[in-house]
């Protein structure tokens, strides 16, 4: 090691470090090991598992549908309140997410402004059905992807694309064939942000659409439940949930991290 | 305008900013290589973006073979991908994700032809640009000679109305630019339609074109072959290229003021405003005050000594800038080095004086 380092950065970043390592290490030790099978396949979880699966994967996809153009717009098309456009829809990052959910229960709601007429016309009630589930993770994760995918849109060389439309490409080509594989590796960590975002959701999710074991229970709701109740269920539910979490990390980590 | 028929006619106006606006005018008749030469902020990129369609103009008309691609008055806009124009990038842009194949087939496919035929299509180009056994590799795996050879394959493959170079050899290192010089002059002359060759290399455009297009500032100064440029530069900057003087004087009876500097002329009935043009090899260099008739006689320093084999390249300060080009072996029998005084003469009838033409800043 070139020079020493100071013992006061040494000392702090120990302190950093075992602040981290201690809350993993309570939760392994609490692990009731032998039981995990068996609670892993209980009902509650199963349910549980099955719809935060399902809620994270389509607002994922639709984060992919909607957020890519979007990210597209804020990066290449100029138009007047760009900024107040981009701030409105990152704000989710930073906002309390019971907040949003409250947002959401307030406009979409069976009695919001968009919910009430949509109620009315087709019978679709968001609240307490998975498509609310739905609809407030993607309000919640999609800003992950818009935020990265429109980075990577902004730092490309945009003279890639110029050349492929001297070479006769129409811009739906350009995008298809020079755009999106140029940006594939920052659109890819923008989808693994979007789902651990999706599936870890829990605010926005349990002020619009309640807390209904089947319905709208999803994991994260199902643990802070059964802190209550059965807390070796809860154990065996943030077990997995680390484990997927720490998959998503080493599958991305030729991206944040690297590995020496 | 039956020339116009076969051929590029441009006459490219876009206002960059308040005061950089590009005003040019460019005709190449197919089967003819044009350099488009000037220094870095010249406008010279404003016109490979106007040609390629990239920026619309603000003015003017881009005709090719008899169509118009452009034309500002009539609202006439080709998009880039429509114009059928062959650019070889600065930095090639290869697409880094696409093998060396799949990048030469990319004018076909966006043409849409099948893989299997646009394939067809290109197979004899890998051949002519010697990139066989290169096929599969992506162009960060490539020399930048191979990247070169590539980038002109894809340019060329769809079978482009218009060839256009874009610095095609400064992203090379010396040596290999020089070598592959020859190559792309081969290269230039098999292709049909016209080709347009952007560079700031005096180099390049002396070897690779027909005529040259000096740009400065926006604007055409010199139209030219690469010796009518060498011998009769118009410009201070085609005049650093050829390696020549080029002073802005005032004449007056057979004397040019130039700065704090007076010259006599041959010429006596020149007046006004005039460019000297002082060939480097004209000027005489002493160690003592030289006798006999030279009548421009002055003493002043030596502030370089550029050797460049059997030639040397002085630069002199004080009361004239000059450039001055003597044999090595005179540099060595005069034992001149820099920061001593010296003697310059040059000959009444050595110094060509002209009124400085209209346009010329």
């Amino acid at each position: 090691m070139p020079g020493r380092s100071p013992a006061a950065l040494l000392i702090l970043g120990s302190i950093g470090v075992v602040f981290f390592v201690v809350p993993f290490a309570g939760l392994l030790a609490e692990v009731p090991w032998s039981d995990l099978p068996q609670l892993l396949t209980e009902e509650v979880v199963v349910d549980a598992l099955v719809l935060s699966t399902i809620a994270s994967l389509s607002a994922t996809l639709i984060a992919a549908v909607v957020g890519v153009p979007l990210a597209w717009v804020l990066a290449r098309v100029d138009f007047p309140g760009r900024s107040l456009v981009r701030g409105v829809v990152l704000l989710p990052l930073v906002l309390p997410p019971v907040v949003g959910g409250a947002a959401l229960l307030f406009s979409l709601g069976r009695r919001g402004l968009v919910g009430e007429p949509l109620y009315e016309g087709t019978g679709l009630l968001l609240p307490f059905s998975i498509w609310g589930v739905i609809v407030a993770t993607t309000f919640v994760a999609m800003p992950f992807l818009v935020i990265t995918v429109e980075a990577a849109l902004r730092n490309m060389d945009q003279r890639f694309e110029a050349a492929a439309a001297s070479l006769g490409a129409t811009r739906w080509v350009v995008f298809r064939r020079i755009t999106l594989p140029m940006i594939a590796p920052y659109l890819v960590a923008g989808l693994a942000l979007t789902w651990a975002r999706a599936l870890g959701e829990f605010g926005a999710t349990i002020t619009f659409a309640g807390n209904l074991q089947g319905r709208t229970q999803t994991l994260p709701l199902t643990v802070f439940v059964a802190l209550e109740s059965d807390r070796s269920v809860a154990l065996a539910i943030s077990l997995l949930m680390v484990a997927v979490s720490l998959s998503v990390l080493v599958a991305l980590r030729d991206r944040w991290w690297q590995p020496r | 305008m039956a020339a116009a028929l076969s051929g590029l006619d441009a006459s490219i106006v876009l206002r960059r900013s308040d005061d950089f606006v590009v005003d040019i005018r460019i005709s190449i008749p197919s089967g003819t290589t044009v350099a488009l030469l000037g220094p870095n902020g010249a406008g010279k990129s404003t016109v490979v973006q106007a040609l390629a369609g990239i920026q619309p103009l603000d003015d003017g008309t881009i005709t090719l073979n008899g169509l118009a691609l452009d034309d500002a008055s009539n609202g006439v806009f080709v998009p880039p991908e429509k114009r059928n124009i062959g650019v070889v990038f600065q930095d090639y842009l290869l697409f880094p994700h696409l093998s060396v194949s799949a990048n030469i087939e990319f004018g076909w496919r966006s043409r849409g032809l099948s893989a299997a035929e646009a394939r067809k299509q290109c197979k004899d180009w890998i051949g002519r640009l010697e990139l066989a056994g290169l096929e599969d590799r992506r162009p960060a795996e490539l020399s930048g000679g191979e990247q070169q050879r590539v980038a002109l394959a894809r340019a060329l493959a769809f079978q482009p109305d218009l060839l256009l170079l874009d610095e095609p050899l400064s992203a090379l290192d010396v040596t290999t630019r020089n070598s592959l010089r020859t190559t792309l002059a081969g290269h230039l002359v098999a292709f049909p339609g016209p080709r347009l060759l952007i560079t700031h290399d005096p180099a390049e455009a002396f070897h690779l074109a027909d005529e040259i297009y000096v740009i400065e500032n926006g604007s055409i100064t010199q139209i030219g072959t690469a010796d009518d440029i060498r011998l009769r530069p118009k410009t201070r900057y085609a005049s650093d290229l050829a390696g020549s003087n080029l002073l802005h004087g005032v004449a007056g009876n057979g004397r040019v003021r130039v700065g704090a500097h007076t010259l006599v002329i041959a010429d006596l009935a020149l007046t006004g405003d005039v460019l000297v043009n002082l060939r480097p090899a004209s000027v005489s260099v002493h160690r003592s005050p030289p006798e006999g008739s030279p009548r421009n006689t002055w003493q002043t320093r030596v502030d370089r000594i550029e050797l460049m084999g059997e030639r040397a390249r002085l630069l002199t300060g004080e009361p004239l800038a000059l450039t001055v080009e003597i044999t090595r072996a005179a540099v060595e029998a005069l034992t001149l080095h820099t920061g001593e005084e010296v003697w310059l003469s040059v000959k009444a009838t050595e110094i060509h004086a002209e009124p400085i033409p209209t346009g010329v800043a």
